[in-house]
């Protein structure tokens, strides 16, 4: 009946301050055919999943890619650019997602956060 | 003309379409009640002479023609609806939050503000998430649910949640005074209010075995967890 969060159950644990209400996922490059690439859309790998079918559940999830810059914007070094999932990418849980602006080729094999939200559940 | 009434009359013959009214000739005939002003007048239209009229002025052309017909906008008479509640979502559910300032807390949902956010407690005690207001779509229903029957949310609307307008001084000097003396605390009354709504909410989640710790601990993915597999 309760959900499966962290363990709340053993009352010992001490709290840990980071919170992941993310899903991990991986850059892998932009959509591209064998000698064209269209830097509008990513293509990004989220751990776990591995189908066409399971993508469904994450269409439409806002994602965020977070890189860090020597100069401080907003009294931070850390930045950031907003995506979301737009559809499944093959038959193997690959998706494609378009970001506010287009991702840097550098950010290839990068870490990018799928939120959970907007939420349906 | 006839003496102006008071009240602008509804149209009797709205529009299906601009041009095409619902009613017909015949039917408009009889909602206007022509009938009856004939059969009061013995089967004929009363006639009144026309007056005299008054010497008009001789019309000048105007000197600006639109270049194409003036079209009048389309009446638009929508009235928006409060978002839709999804059906996972009742009062009394125990609610995730997916972002902001307390997310991975589970939360108490009450109910669905007539703006459609939905007005939340933590309880306060429990797990320090106050009355609070949050859009459906940053929240994961959990089919853990809570007896709510004790707590009276009526008194709280989008109205109680509205920031307070500060009055703007200008003047220099106060410019340089601290500007933030004030600290914004809290005032009483929401504290009440709030006392008022985890009371009986408290006493309900005790009566569950293990609710206390589980509202009080947070959510937060861990390795290997798929969130398109869990079952909240």
């Amino acid at each position: 009946m309760l959900d499966s969060g962290t363990g709340w159950r053993t009352g010992g644990r001490p709290e840990v301050d980071r919170w992941r209400l993310y899903v991990r996922g991986t850059i892998l490059g932009y959509k591209r055919s064998k000698s064209n690439q269209y830097p509008n859309t990513s293509l990004i790998q989220i751990e776990g999943v591995t189908t066409k079918e399971e993508v469904a559940w994450y269409a439409g999830k806002r994602m965020a890619y977070i890189y860090k810059d020597k100069v401080k914007k907003n009294s931070s070094h850390y930045r950031c650019i907003w995506g979301k999932v737009t559809r499944p990418h093959g038959n193997s849980g690959v998706i494609r997602a378009k970001f506010k602006s287009n991702l840097p080729p550098k950010s290839m094999g990068d870490r990018v956060r799928v939120f959970m939200y907007p939420s349906n559940i | 003309m006839a003496a102006k009434r008071k009240t602008p009359v509804k149209t009797r013959n709205p529009d299906l379409i601009r041009g095409v009214g619902k009613y017909s000739r015949s039917k408009m005939y009889h909602k206007r009640g022509l009938w009856a002003i004939k059969a009061k007048h013995g089967g004929v239209f009363p006639r009144h002479d026309p007056k005299p009229k008054a010497p008009v002025a001789p019309e000048k052309a105007p000197k600006f023609y639109p270049a194409e017909d003036v079209k009048k906008p389309l009446l638009n008479k929508r009235k928006p609806k409060p978002t839709k509640l999804r059906a996972s979502i009742t009062p009394g559910t125990v609610l995730i939050l997916l972002a902001g300032r307390f997310m991975g807390k589970r939360v108490v949902f009450l109910k669905q503000l007539t703006s459609g956010l939905l007005l939340v407690t933590g309880p306060f005690k429990i797990n320090g998430v106050p009355l609070r207001r949050l859009n459906q779509s940053y929240v994961i229903a959990t089919s853990t649910k809570v007896d709510i029957s004790g707590v009276n949310v009526e008194k709280f609307d989008d109205k109680y949640f509205a920031k307070e307008v500060e009055k703007k001084k200008k003047g220099e000097g106060e410019f340089f005074e601290a500007e933030k003396e004030d600290k914004k605390t809290l005032p009483d009354e929401k504290k009440e209010d709030q006392k008022a709504v985890d009371a009986s909410l408290i006493k309900s989640i005790e009566g569950v075995v293990n609710l206390k710790a589980y509202l009080a601990a947070r959510f937060s993915l861990k390795s290997g967890m798929k969130p398109h597999e869990l079952v909240f």
